[in-house]
């Protein structure tokens, strides 16, 4: 049975798109058959995260009107042979998305692969309810920040309301990721502490992923950050995520990086 | 060093400040989503009561709700029609 699964937070720049290409990619290494798709319209970005900019010719809206077919806009990541992109569009008509096309794609999606992961557009506007749609389960992306969790309050609850699962009586399945946590400074108290966001969205928790160098380094060489370097902290936060995901129960912990003495001695890494 | 600097001055954690304003913040939003039409809800609750024994004009109730900073009132208006006493008798028939 395929799963749906929407990456979304209300908030911008909490880390959707890194966090939407590190478990795709995860996912597809366990040997899961995965797409992830783009719906920030007119602000892609997914591409450039997974490497596959320049690949690009048809895109999600080109699909919903007919313009291509879905087997056209696919794009296979170099790297890992069962996960494939369909990218978002550059156009500005936002209203080409339609709730009747996207239905229609996530449908034939279905048929073929095992997760399809919708990296959601900031807002909760249009853009956001189409992402999280058709969702089965939806990850959470909150920064332990006020103005973060209070979207992420929001967002739970469209979640609730808006999703067709909802509409049927049903729930979508939801789960926070913490995403840039510090320790040290949530230790200190100068940072909400994951039982502080817990408590406050009453949501279970799926991963905490650190603040780290390695997820810029690994946007900007277009690689997710679990491929980019398996072994840093985030990485392994994403891995044990995914297989949280997958239903495995597993320790939560807030992965550190382990530094070679080198790099000790140096204070930081080669990009 | 830093840490050592704040040890002396005193200054406290921010995190459980901008966990009891989230809460207080979230609890308020919460209730205006979960409620849409508050007014309309109460103003057909308080309808319905104060109809079992006075007969009412169902235009002449208000009901208003103001938020402020630091003090929030709900207003209640209901216009009795003249002659009350024959308005409670008909009501209690």
């Amino acid at each position: 049975m395929a799963k749906v699964l929407v990456v979304t937070s209300g908030k911008g720049g909490v880390g959707k798109t890194t966090s939407t290409a590190a478990l795709g990619a995860a996912l597809a290494q366990t040997g899961e058959k995965v797409v992830v798709i783009d719906f920030d319209v007119g602000l892609r970005n997914l591409d450039l995260v997974m490497g596959a900019e320049r690949r690009v010719v048809f895109d999600l809206i080109n699909v919903v009107q007919g313009v291509a077919k879905l087997s056209q806009a696919l794009i296979r990541d170099k790297r890992l042979e069962n996960l494939w992109l369909l990218p978002a569009s550059p156009t500005r008509d936002k209203d080409a998305l339609t709730d009747e096309g996207v239905g229609i794609i996530i449908t034939d999606l279905r048929t073929k692969f095992d997760w399809i992961l919708c990296d959601s557009p900031a807002g909760v506007e249009r853009g956001a309810l189409l992402a999280m749609r058709y969702a089965d389960e939806a990850v959470i992306v909150t920064n332990p920040e006020v103005s973060s969790v209070r979207d992420s309050d929001r967002i739970i609850r469209m979640l609730d309301s808006k999703t067709v699962k909802a509409e049927r009586g049903e729930r979508v399945e939801k789960h926070v990721l913490i995403t840039r946590f510090d320790s040290a400074r949530a230790s200190r108290g100068e940072m909400l502490s994951i039982d502080d966001i817990l408590e406050i969205l009453e949501t279970p928790l799926l991963g905490i992923i650190p603040e780290s160098q390695e997820v810029l380094l690994a946007s900007n060489v277009g690689s997710p950050v679990t491929l980019n370097n398996a072994a840093s902290a985030p990485a392994r936060a994403y891995t044990d995520a995914v297989r949280r995901l997958m239903g495995e129960a597993v320790t939560m912990t807030v992965p550190v990086e382990r530094k070679g003495l080198m790099n000790r001695l140096l204070g930081r890494r080669a990009a | 060093m830093m840490n050592l600097l704040r040890l002396i001055g005193g200054r406290t954690a921010s995190a459980p400040v901008a966990r009891e304003r989230l809460q207080i913040l979230l609890a308020h939003e919460r209730g205006l989503r979960g409620r849409p039409d508050l007014l309309g809800v109460l103003r057909a609750e308080i309808l319905a009561v104060v109809s079992r024994h006075i007969v009412l004009d169902p235009e002449k109730v208000i009901v208003r709700m103001d938020r402020s900073k630091h003090v929030s009132t709900l207003e209640v208006d209901i216009e009795v029609p003249t002659g009350l006493e024959r308005s409670v008798a008909v009501a209690a028939t």
